[in-house]
């Protein structure tokens, strides 16, 4: 790979609009000329309210829905230039996880059968794969779960589950949209840990789509805050959302419930 | 102060073909007439059936409650059939819920879902004066009384519903998730309103949530809850400030969502636990980093912390 490809980010969008019509409603502008990059690696947490239109630009980069101007790129090659075989695979990629698992798992496949699927050219080597995958987020012993069904195992391990079926395909970079929103606060650093580690190991980066401040904050290099489909503010997380300068991300982090750290904890001996 | 709710050492379960849950195990929980108490805990922690069962809605075809006792405003109703609930429902309990459209009428235009409530409770009073009333107490519009629930925002909604519980003059609130389905600066607008009118009408509060920044911000006392158990209490501050019960500390510690030196966020280890089973021991045991030989046998009594606040706790490691 020369110099200038490894520059290249692994995401890159470009003046992405997107105006949703509907008969007998204004049209509304969902993303209005929004660009973002992720770079190799890095953490990006894309945060706003609904209808801030972060979930929209979050299918657009997808491919689950085609913008009405702009262009999405993923490792310097502009998804809508490519022809469908190229397409598909340049989107393996990229894989998505989504807030509720219980719903993007089909909930008649066992655990083997939605691996098998995420692992097409495996063949003999299907089970192995899956169960390794599968030990690798914390299912483990992976054999142990391959028969079981969505509805039989919690809602932690299901999103655990759909983080399996995405690493898999061996991706560059994980769309993740509101992943923890159904998740228990101590289920919740679980999660995030196990999607850091996947980070090191394997360079994945990393769009998170969230409302949660505190999370975006914590968890991402870099922060873009949407208002009304517009990105307003942009930066390192940790500064952005500390110390936020547009009006909007102030009235945002000011808005969070404060809770203040423990003095102490009585943890009798 | 009398207290307006007293829940003792109750139990109720969830039958339905062969299996069972025990949503709620062994719950103790007061609130004081005009007190503001935040109940948190993660799901299956039973915390949303303790809601439903402060208003005799936990669903009676498979809910028996086995032992224990609630009572409100002095009157034990823990055996209350659905016509003596009628009668407790809205005055002197009122409720609301983290999805108002799926409570109120869809068919029926907000001002008279409130001028209902408001007739039902005190039916000598001219109801539309009243609705005009209740509308400006929670900041909405007079036109929204005009409206149908769909038309109004998430925010308006809720503001619609809390007219529609205020209309029946509750001498306690029971608030599940309130603001969970809303925008943070909605749910800040919302918890505002709620320590508003809380003030002003003299309304006790029990606000159930996930988020302990919320709980924070708006009780005076606080409850935890884990698996069907409440396992600590006392003032805000020594509980969320200086947290005893090895749960109540980790789970501060994953709230924070701060890093550790490691680059990793705090976590408690392991799964919720199994609700179809009734142990008669800790149920935090498996997870607890703190767990001895008696943690296992049984729980022990509410006591209070050592090295912490004047916070009561059921620890074996504090006894």
């Amino acid at each position: 790979m020369t110099r200038a490809a490894m520059d290249e980010p692994i995401l890159r969008l470009e003046g992405i609009s997107k105006t949703f019509r509907r008969a007998g409603h204004a049209p509304l502008k969902a993303v209005d000329n929004v660009s973002l990059t992720v770079g190799r690696g890095e953490i990006v947490a894309l945060v706003g309210e609904s209808g801030s239109g972060k979930s929209t630009l979050g299918r657009i980069a997808l491919g689950l829905l085609a913008p009405d101007s702009g262009r999405v790129a993923l490792d310097g090659r502009v998804l809508g230039e490519l022809k469908s075989e190229e397409l598909r695979r340049a989107r393996v990629a990229m894989q998505p996880i989504f807030q509720d698992a219980s719903s993007s798992l089909n909930p008649r496949r066992s655990a083997r059968e939605l691996m098998a699927q995420a692992l097409p050219n495996a063949g003999a080597a299907t089970d192995r794969r899956a169960a390794e995958l599968l030990d690798r987020v914390g299912l483990s012993p992976g054999r142990d779960y391959l028969p079981r069904f969505p509805h039989e195992i919690s809602g932690g391990q299901r999103q655990r589950l759909a983080i399996a079926r995405a690493l898999a395909m061996n991706p560059r970079l994980i769309i993740a949209d509101e992943p923890l929103s159904g998740a228990d606060v101590s289920i919740r650093g679980q999660i995030l840990n196990l999607l850091l580690d996947i980070k090191e190991e394997r360079g994945v980066a990393y769009l998170m789509i969230t409302h949660d401040i505190s999370i975006a904050r914590h968890f991402a290099d870099r922060v873009a805050v949407m208002q009304r489909g517009v990105i307003v503010e942009t930066g390192p997380a940790a500064q952005v959302l500390t110390a936020p300068s547009h009006p909007y991300t102030q009235q945002l982090v000011a808005a969070v419930p404060e809770l203040a750290p423990p003095e102490s904890t009585g943890t009798a001996a | 102060m009398a207290n307006i709710l007293e829940i003792e050492s109750l139990r109720l379960a969830y039958r339905t073909r062969g299996t069972v849950a025990y949503a709620m195990n062994d719950v103790t929980l007061h609130v004081a007439e005009g007190e503001a108490v935040g109940l948190v805990g993660e799901s299956g922690s039973g915390k949303s059936t303790l809601a439903r069962a402060t208003l005799g809605l936990a669903p009676r075809k498979i809910a028996t409650i086995e032992s224990g006792r609630i009572s409100i405003g002095g009157t034990d109703v823990t055996r209350f059939d659905e016509d003596q609930w009628q009668a407790m429902r809205g005055n002197p309990v009122a409720m609301v819920f983290q999805d108002p459209l799926s409570y109120m009428n869809p068919v029926m235009r907000v001002g008279k879902q409130i001028a209902e409530s408001v007739k039902q409770h005190a039916p000598g009073l001219q109801p539309a004066a009243r609705v005009a009333e209740l509308l400006s107490l929670v900041k909405l519009p007079p036109t929204a009384a005009d409206a149908y629930p769909h038309e109004l925002s998430g925010g308006m909604r809720q503001r619609a519903l809390l007219a529609v519980a205020l209309g029946c003059g509750p001498k306690l609130l029971v608030a599940d998730e309130p603001t969970t389905a809303l925008d943070v600066t909605t749910q800040a607008e919302i918890l505002a309103l709620i320590r508003e009118l809380r003030e002003r009408l003299g309304m006790a509060l029990l606000l159930i949530s996930h988020d302990l920044g919320i709980v924070a911000s708006a009780c005076e006392r606080i409850y935890v809850m884990y698996a069907g158990h409440t396992v600590e209490w006392g003032a805000t501050r020594d509980v969320f400030q200086r947290p005893a019960h090895p749960y109540t500390v980790g789970l501060l510690k994953a709230a924070q969502a701060a890093r550790n030196n490691e680059g990793r966020f705090a976590t408690i280890a392991g799964d919720p636990p199994n609700l179809s089973e009734l142990s008669t021991g800790c149920p935090f045991t498996p997870r607890c980093p703190l767990v001895r030989e008696e943690c296992p046998k049984a729980m022990p009594a509410p006591g209070p912390a050592r090295n912490a606040g004047a916070q009561t706790l059921r620890c074996w490691a504090h006894q």
